[in-house]
């Protein structure tokens, strides 16, 4: 057994005597006695102390007992600061905490107070290992330094060097598959294109059954100062296919807000709006968060992740936040029969940058 | 009158004087007041000019003598009857205090004359109407299609479970756990403040229907836990843990180890 096990195992030396066998020494420092040394009454009340903590702790065990039976789990009280909160929760929760917390809160009171309060030396063992071994070690590798050749071989120290070094490109290669596209199909252009063609309809977004007996919004439906959030008309057609449908609205969600037409600044494109409606992708370019946080006071538009800020007046500009790029623009139109479409797909990739586009 | 004058000096005298001052003062204003809401139920015209009135009296400061807005308050033609009751029925107007945003405070007007106020502003321009208790009757709604449509339309500012949250320069999204369904509607109809509007075209009332029958299962959604911290979610639990329990768990250790007196 070393000392450093031996010391956090024996006890101290009385203060005061001859030093007995099997106990740490006492330090020579000078020692502060405590209240409860040397005054009796101090001593105790300190007695009295932990063992009340003791017996709080035994009632409290035997009132869980009792709320656990009593209490209906369904029972809702009002607590200050907490607010509405479950009975059964809140008895169960401070009682058996409680208990448990004053058994400990006991112990240490009891060290604290009661226990010899003494400065001890504890010798803790030298951190360098013996000179022996590391000599020993040291010897070893340039035995091994010796025998492999690796000093002796360059070429083969180098081409080793260089294979280790090259191994692990396989690894990050392959995490280009970690994306499943369809065999042969290129991601950049998975990603730099969304369902958005000329002439798609423009269908608000209601979820699962988005584009089913809808035939479109209406330009005179959305109100200055509206916000629509929408999806192409063809989602309906991914209905079944729920990976192909989570996709397609990752790219293509967009929201429409109208403004009043003098209130735009600017557009990315020549008359990309339709009388004040203007139709922005819905996915943040920061990290792809979706976003129809809108002040229509303000036409800003704030993802709530990480709170990127554009505003949607002045072509989509970001104006705070970690986004680099701004907020793409959907070119709109009304078809024949008056419903709002696309007039091409987005000019610029949706969402957040990834390593083709730059 | 000897009586008095004897007595005009004491110390007690200006307190009394006072005290039967107000009580005249407020008693008068009381009975004057108090026959106002019987009048506006009397008719539509009597309750359009009442609502003049009081319009003239609470609100033509900041709105403009005709409602047509100024500097200080935005013109309030064609917002309709449903945007005055939103906004006077929740105690955001009239402002106590120019800000980002009208806080809901206590309400300032009684029902009659916030319907009084309604009807004058819904007398200048067509505007949206209060809604109907057919239009607000959730019972039959969808919670779970309520939900889908509260996600993708509301959840972005008032979070997912209707606790509120922050928007730029102050302004934020309320929580929605003590609004009535009839304020729910009229702030989709209407969009006030920033709150952009939700038609009844793009989202027909059998939608705003089921987002009420999911705001109202919210607002019952027991918190057996207590302390639900705005119901935002593991980000501020994760914060509270690491803040105020972890700075208990310090303070017990300090304690453990700090030498006994």
């Amino acid at each position: 057994m070393s000392k450093r096990d031996d010391a956090s195992i024996l006890p101290a030396n009385p203060p005061h005597g001859e030093p007995k066998l099997g106990y740490l020494p006492v330090a020579d420092i000078p020692h502060k006695p405590r209240v409860t040394d040397t005054d009796p009454k101090a001593a105790r009340r300190a007695e009295r102390q932990v063992a009340g903590m003791f017996i709080l702790s035994m009632l409290l065990v035997v009132l869980f007992v009792v709320a656990f039976v009593t209490i209906d789990v369904a029972t809702v009280i009002y607590v200050p600061v907490l607010g509405e909160v479950g009975a059964s929760n809140l008895a169960l929760g401070l009682t058996f905490g409680g208990a448990v917390f004053l058994i400990g809160a006991g112990a240490i009171q009891w060290a604290k107070k009661l226990m010899p309060d003494v400065e001890v030396v504890q010798e803790r063992h030298n951190m360098t290992s013996p000179k022996d071994d590391t000599e020993e070690v040291a010897a070893t590798y340039e035995r091994g330094k010796e025998e492999s050749g690796f000093a002796r071989y360059p070429i083969i120290r180098r081409t080793l060097i260089g294979a280790l070094a090259l191994f692990p490109i396989p690894l990050i290669v392959m995490l280009r598959d970690l994306w499943q596209t369809p065999a042969g199909a290129n991601p950049v252009e998975i990603l730099s294109s969304t369902s958005w063609r000329d002439g798609e309809r423009i269908v608000p977004d209601i979820g699962h059954n988005t584009g089913e007996n809808v035939p479109g919004i209406r330009p005179e439906e959305i109100p200055v100062g509206g916000l629509v959030s929408a999806l192409p008309m063809s989602i309906k057609d991914l209905k079944d296919d729920v990976v192909a449908n989570m996709r397609d609205r990752g790219k293509s969600a967009i929201i429409l807000v109208r403004m009043d037409p003098e209130e735009i600044r600017s557009q990315q494109g020549e008359g990309w709006d339709y009388q004040g409606i203007l139709a922005y992708s819905k996915i943040c370019t920061h990290v792809g968060c979706p976003i129809a946080l809108y002040e229509h006071r303000t036409h800003h538009l704030l993802c709530p992740c990480h709170q990127s800020t554009f505003d949607l007046a002045d072509s989509g500009d970001v104006i705070f936040g970690p986004a680099a790029r701004r907020m793409p623009q959907l070119p709109i139109r009304i078809d024949e029969e008056g419903y709002l479409v696309a007039a091409s797909d987005f000019a610029e990739p949706v969402g957040p940058s990834f390593w083709e586009r730059g | 009158m000897k009586f008095l004058s004897n007595r005009r000096r004491k110390p007690w005298v200006a307190t009394a004087l006072l005290a039967m001052a107000l009580l005249f003062v407020g008693g008068g204003y009381a009975a004057v007041s108090s026959t106002a809401p019987a009048e506006a139920a009397m008719g539509s015209q009597t309750q359009v000019e009442e609502g003049k009135r009081l319009f003239l009296e609470g609100c033509s400061s900041c709105h403009g003598l005709q409602a047509e807005g100024s500097m200080n308050g935005p013109s309030l033609i064609g917002v309709g009857a449903a945007s005055v009751h939103f906004q006077v029925a929740t105690g955001r107007m009239p402002m106590s205090a120019p800000g980002a945003q009208a806080p809901a405070k206590e309400v300032f007007y009684t029902e009659d004359e916030i319907a009084a106020m309604s009807a004058w502003v819904a007398s200048l321009a067509p505007g949206p109407a209060i809604p109907t208790a057919e239009q607000l009757d959730f019972a039959d709604a969808d919670v779970a299609e309520g939900g889908v449509l509260f996600r993708i339309n509301c959840a972005q500012c008032h979070q997912a479970a209707g606790g509120g949250g922050a928007l730029t320069d102050g302004k934020y999204a309320p929580s929605l756990m003590n609004a009535t369904p009839q304020e729910i509607y009229e702030a989709m109809l209407t969009g006030p403040q920033n709150m952009p509007i939700f038609s009844d075209e793009t989202l027909p009332v059998a939608e705003k229907q089921q987002i009420l029958a999911y705001i109202d299962a919210l607002q019952q959604a027991p918190s057996p836990g207590g302390l639900s911290l705005g119901r935002l979610g593991p980000v501020v639990e994760g914060l509270f843990m690491w803040t105020a329990v972890f700075a208990a768990l310090i303070a017990a250790a300090v304690w453990i180890g700090i030498k006994a007196r």
